[in-house]
């Protein structure tokens, strides 16, 4: 498939506990095309994280490969993968992770300090990211003075500012109540749509997962497909 | 290489604007560098102002004649009278108007005095002189009363003298043994161990201490540039002789040398107490970091290397040992600099100087501070340096 963003191929992933290995999966394959949006289900501990980490080049598999825009991700080194990942990925967390002595401002521009732009150009993309999540007025305010869905949407713009193909969302809306929880929804379902963003969600919640375009269930090792 | 140095900025920035979320921590490790940097300055500070005072005292153009075995000491030396006859007809020593040789012979006892703060007893140094000593001593004033009579139980007191220890104010009495003095002037010889002393005429104090016709040490005002060797070659020469000579800066510059073990003493005392400092920095820093590791693994996650999340960590040490290091020197400059005191000196009788803390004990003091930084936060910033990226979830 030539339009695939990421390729997937008998991917496992296993944990040595002791003199015990754990598989989580093995021989897993999945194809996301580019700017498709797809939510990963499933229970607990199926290793809907470990996939999301695996994409987003934060964990490794322990066979198989993972292709990204055509080039292989898995065995690239330490510094590589931190390049690659700056470069391409954008991440959303459950708790936001925002460094809290930051300014909101200050927070999205952490992404554009690995790029070679200069301030002004920092400063202009910093801009349109929060006008994106809407939260250009709040520019100067620090976490701790916004709210949960203020600190997620900054954490979106955080995420968007590198202009990234790949979104990886880690039950975005998971602290938050659900009239946040739905705008925040909209919001990402807005970045696949308009700005051709490639989203990977996982999520817990089936109302958050019918805002993507596809639903994969995760359980035991092996995906179960549910278009939306 | 721009993004690197904009990536170190941005994560010690951070790491600066949340040390107010870890003052009390931060703020233990501040006051424990500031105490060790205050007693190494302590120490500093009470060995600078003794060499200060002791290598300040003495004259290159004066010559000091001991007797042999002395050990440089003029408590320790002992040379006849007739000795001080024929060293004063040798060369090298300069000569009055009327060709008289201008020296001073002086002996030299130890007396017993009170402290005035904790009334503790002492000894000071009483010198029997003549005529000439005063006029070897640059600097000399008689600043009140008078000078003593010759032949009479009086003497002058000098002004550390005075300051340190009880019963030497103009008009008293003092008793050394069975004879009473009467203190009739206080006199300064501003910076030098000459100020530790007490002076009386040379004749009294050889008959009331039992010296006989000996003297501890004769002064030689210097005919020129050469003289002190030309001295020295001629009192080596005459068999009769059993002394040594020097110039009165090398014999002071000497007994200075003997403070410098407690300089030693004071950096052991000081490294010793920064073990103790440098456990509690590391923990504060080791707190610090584990603290942040979320944000640490979110900078990783994001694309930042190791290296900022190094200097970060690295920065917060350091910064809270200069702080540590500034309020040690700064604590120690209000407490001691200046405060005067007195300590025994080489000729084991109290020497009266004040503690100075200069340019080069500060910057000593905050040097160690920031060795104290650096160790301490090593291990802490590789840590950092480290973080796994998978601790993105830690709370």
């Amino acid at each position: 498939m030539t339009n695939a963003l990421i390729q997937i191929a008998d991917v496992a992933k296993s944990y040595r506990r002791g003199q015990e290995t754990l598989s989580i999966f093995d021989r897993l394959n999945l194809t996301i095309p580019h700017g498709d949006f797809v939510a990963i289900m499933g229970p607990s501990g199926s290793g809907k994280t470990t996939l999301l980490n695996m994409l987003g080049g934060l964990d490794r598999p322990s066979g198989g490969a993972i292709t990204f825009d055509g080039k292989q991700i898995e065995n690239l080194s330490e510094s590589k993968l931190s390049s690659w990942r700056a470069a391409n990925v954008g991440f959303i967390f459950q708790f936001y992770n925002l460094m809290p002595t930051l300014t909101a401002a200050k927070n999205v521009e952490l992404p554009l300090l690995l790029t070679r732009l200069g301030s002004g150009e920092r400063n202009r993309r910093v801009q349109t990211a929060l006008e994106i999540v809407g939260l250009s007025e709040r520019k100067d305010h620090k976490p701790k003075e916004l709210s949960g869905g203020q600190q997620q949407r900054v954490a979106i713009a955080r995420a968007l500012v590198a202009d990234p193909k790949l979104l990886l969302a880690d039950e975005p809306t998971g602290d938050l109540d659900r009239t946040t929880a739905t705008e925040i929804l909209e919001m990402l379902q807005l970045l696949n749509k308009d700005l051709g963003k490639t989203i990977v969600m996982v999520t817990h919640d089936p109302a958050a997962a019918k805002y993507a375009k596809r639903e994969l269930h995760l359980d035991k090792g092996e995906f179960e497909e549910r278009v939306s | 290489m721009g993004s690197l140095f904009r990536q170190i900025g941005a994560v010690v920035v951070m790491t600066v604007q949340s040390l107010p979320s870890r003052f009390w921590a931060s703020l233990t490790t501040i006051v424990s560098i500031a105490l060790v940097i205050g007693t190494l300055l302590a120490f500093l500070a009470m060995g600078n102002g003794f060499q200060k005072t002791v290598a300040g005292t003495g004259s290159d153009e004066i010559g000091i004649v001991l007797g042999t075995g002395s050990s440089g000491s003029e408590l320790n030396s002992t040379m006849p009278s007739s000795a001080v006859s024929i060293i004063e007809e040798g060369p090298g020593i300069a000569r009055d108007a009327n060709g008289v040789p201008i020296v001073s012979p002086e002996t030299y006892v130890a007396v017993g005095a009170v402290r005035r703060s904790g009334g503790a007893k002492a000894n000071i140094s009483l010198r029997g002189v003549e005529g000439n000593a005063a006029g070897m001593r640059p600097g000399f004033t008689i600043t009140e009363g008078r000078m003593f009579e010759p032949g009479t139980n009086e003497l002058i007191a000098g002004a550390g003298v005075v300051r340190q220890f009880e019963g030497f104010d103009l008009g008293a009495q003092i008793r050394f043994g069975p004879d009473t003095w009467t203190v009739v002037g206080v006199f300064e010889v501003p910076g030098t161990v000459f100020d530790s002393e007490a002076w009386a005429d040379l004749p009294v104090v050889q008959t009331l201490f039992n010296r006989g016709p000996t003297v501890s040490a004769l002064r030689a005002q210097l005919a020129g540039p050469n003289a002190i060797e030309e001295l020295q070659a001629y009192v080596e020469s005459d068999p009769r002789l059993q002394v040594e000579v020097k110039t009165e800066k090398e014999h002071f510059a000497s007994e200075a040398g003997s403070l410098e073990a407690l300089i030693v003493f004071g950096w052991v005392i000081a490294i010793t107490l920064g073990l103790g400092a440098l456990a509690g920095a590391l923990n504060t820093m080791y707190a610090a970091v584990e603290a942040r590791t979320k944000e640490l693994a979110t900078l990783r996650a994001i694309g930042f290397g190791g290296v900022p999340a190094f200097f970060g960590a690295m920065t917060e040490s350091l910064l809270l040992a200069l702080g540590g290091g500034i309020v040690g020197v700064a604590a120690a400059f209000l407490l001691f600099n200046g405060i005067n005191v007195s300590t025994l000196s080489g000729s084991f009788t109290q020497v009266v100087f004040d503690f100075a803390i200069g340019p080069a004990q500060a910057i000593s003091g905050i040097l160690l501070a920031l060795v104290l930084g650096f160790i301490g936060g090593i291990f802490p910033a590789l840590k950092a340096a480290r973080t796994p990226v998978l601790r993105i979830g830690a709370e």
